[in-house]
């Protein structure tokens, strides 16, 4: 293949970049959100022992390596057949728990907070977690930054550090906890639920109670009618850590509904040759392209989806407000994607509430946290819900429990898709006549910010952020203009 | 009003983990926008490449880089940061030696591509790989170019000071920036050229409260097969095969106070030339044997020996990577 020279500028800022490409009349043809990296999981894993797959995996992704931390754990168990103690598997959702309430805080304040907070209009200096603080206030800055330190804390009690946990392995968890430790956590987890109630209630506030914001929120730019998938216990409730996964169409109907080991009766990955990342769909209604509907096999997995795929939340308070969102924003499922957000809020209640639950379990101190495996280890399949997405980790092992193969489908990129459509109908709608606004950029930040993508998940490759970059080309092809912003 | 000196913070191949832990130092980071104009920090603030491109040569004091080089586009970002930066430090594991990822330097471009596009879900019956460049109905998409191995940032740029850890651990990072800031007030010195900073001089094992008795080791085991583990004793005197004794010091044995063995993500202690030369040094010493074949053989115990004596260090070690990596690279 002939060598490619690639404008300095583009190369530098490839983290993540949309081309956009411009008609005749300078409306836009089409567009592509590509992701330029790799790293290869997959690959280097074999031949590692089982048991380190929780932390060799926890390395795709430093924002959420608790997921693949559990993920994997869980493959583990699977492998070996092994079915850890209760009190292992109540200190592995303890901690999940604790972390989705610190990702959902940092996403909701520190990257979409500026949009709702400060301001989809507002300077782009002040669009910032610097900004949200500005205007709720010091006061409520300082509580963002408590809820994410009572997250980290927990996350280090458990799993022995803040940032890739390091203590499930197959048959449960080598960490016992104290009567102490069981405590203090107790006491964090009644100041998170606190803490989610009034970050709820702001969001009533300042979104809710604003007709502009309303408006947008409903309006068609962010509309897409897809499947939905989430895991859920045995009530079809939400659940983060344990389950099987459903799927509903975009009437709202089950689809399917499956265990972990069943996921390939389901999904499938579609290839592109211009990005680093797959597309998958369900098998079972086929790739048809980057198109809406029923007879389209797109699927979304985020916060929005996994209360569309559910019958609601497991614990009393985020039930309320679950009625309370579908109530607000009209019938079941909800097409608006801008409402991830709240449902993001909802999950983050559930999240506080049941940390509470768990750290009042009689049994999470118990001394029995591991089963030892007995049988011969094989092939297994653990999946979670990432903050970002169903997580779907499949290992292949040796009698040994040496790895001879994996499969990694990862939060984000079951988002890729939809995140590809939400950016292009962003993009189609601000640009006419060939007239790039300022605001484009906002606009399509917003369209794909809802899903909160993490492509160092989704590549195995990226940080949990990054910068966007739109090349805008104009029917021949040529760059016109170059517009970029990091998204954080 | 005289201006604030520079900062900037970088992610090339990473996994986002090192911002993370920055982010963790909590009210500290007050401090660094006290002291500093932050000049590029992608998680933090909004900056443009073309605004680096744009300053002078070496106008920003201190540039922490975090990730591997393992792409075109990320060798030309480090080229420029180092062109623009006074002191430039490679941090975390990822920079540093490779970390975790290091280990793809095991095998070739086309095998990686090959099984990441051929995973058992992917349904690719006509082999579509990404490619640098290709033609859409619109026009042309570009990628950049997946390099064969993947490299440490001193191994593309000259490197001030390299900060270990995956990721360093936030009091480590409050330490080096209360640092930097005491000697931007003149209140203290940088250590020389080359230094690691942000860790101890010594090994886990010297920071670990776990008990030794120099009790030999007769058999390596497999952590599930002998958790519960006893609570007091040393890990490696347990027969689980812990890193600590060739990993250097900083991170408060952080894994192997909750019952987790040191996989070795602070990479070589002071003085160490090859990790993983050292680690089996280690091992063998610990060993309950004198006959060289019986020694061996409680070794073969290790189920991977690349993964343990190299797994966070291979791109930095004597080794790099293996020939494999540099079979035909067809994509």
């Amino acid at each position: 293949m002939q060598k490619v020279t690639i404008d300095p500028i583009t190369r530098l800022e490839g983290h993540g970049k949309i081309d956009i490409f411009l008609d005749d009349k300078g409306d836009v043809a089409n567009s592509y959100f590509q992701i330029p990296e790799l790293r290869g999981f997959e690959r280097f894993c074999v031949g590692r022992p089982v048991e380190e797959m929780p932390l060799l995996t926890n390395r795709i992704c430093g924002v959420c390596p608790e997921a693949h931390h559990m993920a994997a754990a869980k493959a583990a168990d699977a492998v070996y057949n092994v079915d850890p103690p209760r009190a292992a598997k109540l200190l592995r959702e303890l901690l999940y728990m604790a972390f989705y309430a610190t990702d959902h805080t940092t996403h909701f304040y520190a990257l979409a907070g500026p949009d709702f907070i400060v301001g989809p209009d507002a300077p782009v200096a002040e669009r910032n977690i610097l900004g949200v603080i500005h205007k709720v206030g010091l006061e409520i800055g300082g509580k963002v930054i408590q809820m994410r330190k009572y997250g980290h804390h927990v996350v280090e009690m458990i799993g022995g550090r803040k940032v890739h946990p390091a203590t499930a392995i197959p048959g449960g968890i080598t960490k016992i906890l104290s009567e102490a430790e069981r405590k203090e956590i107790e006491e964090m987890g009644r100041w998170a639920i606190d803490f989610a109630l009034f970050s709820l209630q702001a969001f009533n506030d300042i979104v809710l109670g604003n007709k502009a914001y309303a408006d947008l929120i409903l309006g068609d730019v962010y509309y897409h009618q897809t499947y939905y998938m989430g895991l859920v216990d045995a009530n079809n409730k939400v659940n983060f850590y344990d389950g099987k996964v459903r799927v509903v169409d975009p009437e709202g109907k089950e689809f399917c509904k499956y265990e972990p080991k069943d996921y390939m009766k389901h999904i499938a990955e579609h290839v592109e040759p211009w990005t680093y990342l797959k597309f998958p769909y369900l098998k079972n209604v086929g790739w048809k392209g980057f198109v809406d509907g029923k007879d389209s096999g797109v699927y979304v997995a985020s916060p929005l989806s996994r209360l569309n795929a559910s019958d609601g939340m497991a614990t009393p308070r985020a039930q309320e407000q679950y009625e309370k969102l579908y109530a607000t924003v009209g019938g079941k499922p909800v097409h608006h994607r801008l409402v991830t957000h709240w449902a993001r809020l909802v999950e983050l209640l559930y999240a506080a509430e049941h940390w509470v639950e768990l750290a009042t379990d009689p049994e999470i101190t118990s001394p029995n946290v591991h089963t030892k495996p007995t049988g011969v280890p094989t092939e297994g399949v653990g999946i979670v819900e990432a903050p970002r997405g169903t997580l779907t980790h499949h290992y292949w092992t040796d009698e040994r429990g040496i790895i001879t193969k994996v499969n990694l489908i990862v939060g984000t990129t079951n988002n890729y898709a939809p995140i590809q459509m939400s950016t292009n109908k962003a993009a189609t709608s601000l640009i006419k006549g060939g007239q790039v606004s300022e605001g484009l950029l906002n606009m399509v930040e917003m369209a794909f910010r809802v899903y909160d993508p993490c492509f160092g998940c989704a590549t195995h490759s990226l940080p949990g952020q990054m910068p966007l970059e739109a090349t805008i080309h104009n029917k021949d092809g040529e760059i016109i203009d170059v517009v970029k912003q990091f998204v954080d | 009003m005289s201006e604030k000196p520079k900062f900037a913070m970088y992610w090339a191949g990473s996994c986002g983990g090192c911002e993370i832990a920055v982010l963790n130092i909590g009210e500290k980071i007050l401090d660094v926008d006290a002291n500093f104009d932050i000049a590029f920090w992608p998680v933090a603030m909004d900056a443009k490449y073309k605004d680096v491109e744009a300053m002078e040569d070496g106008s920003i004091l201190l540039t922490l880089w975090n990730g591997s080089i393992r792409t075109d586009e990320n060798e030309h970002m480090a080229n420029l940061l180092r062109r623009k930066s006074k002191i430039l430090v490679s941090f975390g594991s990822c920079a540093t030696e490779g970390c975790v990822p290091g280990l793809s330097n095991l095998s070739s471009t086309q095998e990686i591509f090959e099984t990441a596009f051929h995973t058992i879900s992917t349904d690719n019956p006509d082999n579509i790989y990404p490619q640098i460049m290709t033609k859409v109905p619109e026009g042309e998409l570009t990628l950049p170019t997946f390099n064969p191995v993947l490299k440490t940032l001193a191994q593309v740029v000259d490197v001030d000071y390299y900060m270990p850890g995956c990721p360093p651990e936030s009091h480590q990072i409050a330490a080096v920036i209360d640092l930097v800031i005491q000697v931007i007030h003149g209140k203290a010195q940088l250590p020389p050229k080359g230094s690691v900073i942000g860790a101890g001089g010594s090994t886990v094992c010297e920071e670990c409260s776990r008990k030794r008795n120099v009790k030999m080791v007769k058999e390596f085991k497999r952590i599930q097969d002998v958790a519960p583990l006893d609570p007091d004793l040393c890990l490696l005197e347990q027969g689980i095969p812990c890193n600590g004794p060739a990993t250097r010091s900083g991170c408060d044995s952080r894994c192997p106070r909750v019952g987790a063995q040191c996989i070795g993500c602070y990479g070589p202690a002071e003085g160490v030339i090859d990790y993983g030369a050292r680690l089996i040094t280690a091992f063998a010493s610990v060993i309950d044997a004198t006959d060289p074949e019986e020694i061996e053989k409680i070794l073969d115990g290790i189920p991977d020996p690349v993964g343990q004596f190299y797994r966070f260090n291979l791109a930095d070690s004597l080794f790099r990577a293996s020939a494999g990596a540099f079979k035909k690279n067809g994509h």
